[in-house]
């Protein structure tokens, strides 16, 4: 199974790259993925996460073809 | 309804015009138009801020903003809405976000325009960097809790 990782805004500099292509054989939560991605990586605090541009928590299900966003709180308006 | 990002400056009232002139639904049962529009400062928490630049999360920004107009038809009797809203590069004193609601009365058209701006502050994929004087570049990371 595959899906592809996207990180927006501090947590694109913090990764240094704004996007990963995964590949899992079993389940995965979303914070499975971020740490299968980033292994080196602290994770910071109050990083926000969606699936295929919805909101989610940290132990939502991610599924083949999956669009996983990870990024800081937003500061729009 | 009607939601735009563009990354270009914009004039509030020509897209207000705009809209009001060709889309606008429900004409003779309007009573109330709330607007509200958010502008760029120079100043942000003790400095100068010279520019700014608005990244975004495409496709997820539209959704959420969808979503934030839905909550507050559900809480509020409104007829119509427009969002704008920048992104990029923008310098001070631009136009950042435009917000209008359309309703039959005007509690309606107030308290929806203000909860769709919580919303959209509180919940929106939009990410401010800012230009200070001193030239160096610095995330916002201040965040609002949404409509109280």
């Amino acid at each position: 199974m595959s899906i592809k990782v996207y990180y927006f805004a501090s947590l694109k500099e913090h990764v240094g790259s704004s996007e990963h292509e995964l590949d899992f054989t079993q389940s995965l939560k979303v914070k499975d993925v971020w740490f299968q991605a980033n292994a080196e990586l602290v994770l910071p605090k109050n990083t926000l996460a969606a699936i295929n541009m919805d909101y989610v928590d940290w132990d939502s299900l991610v599924s083949d073809g999956d669009v996983v966003a990870f990024f800081p709180p937003v500061t729009g308006g | 309804m009607a939601i735009k990002i563009t990354d270009q400056p914009f004039d509030p009232y020509q897209e207000l015009q705009l809209y009001q002139n060709t889309q606008l639904d429900h004409l003779g049962a309007i009573g109330a138009t709330s607007i509200f529009i958010g502008t760029m400062r120079d100043f942000n928490q003790g400095s100068q801020v010279t520019g700014m630049s608005i990244e975004h999360y495409p496709g997820m920004t539209e959704k959420q903003l969808e979503l934030c107009v839905e909550k507050a038809q559900g809480l509020w009797s409104i007829l119509d809405s427009l969002i704008v809203h920048r992104v990029g590069t923008i310098t001070p004193n631009e136009v950042i976000v435009l917000i209008a609601v359309w309703s039959s009365h005007r509690g309606d058209a107030f308290d929806a325009t203000r909860y769709i701006m919580e919303a959209l502050k509180s919940t929106v994929p939009f990410w401010k960097k800012e230009c200070i004087d001193t030239d160096a570049q610095r995330w916002v990371v201040s965040n609002t809790s949404g409509y109280q």
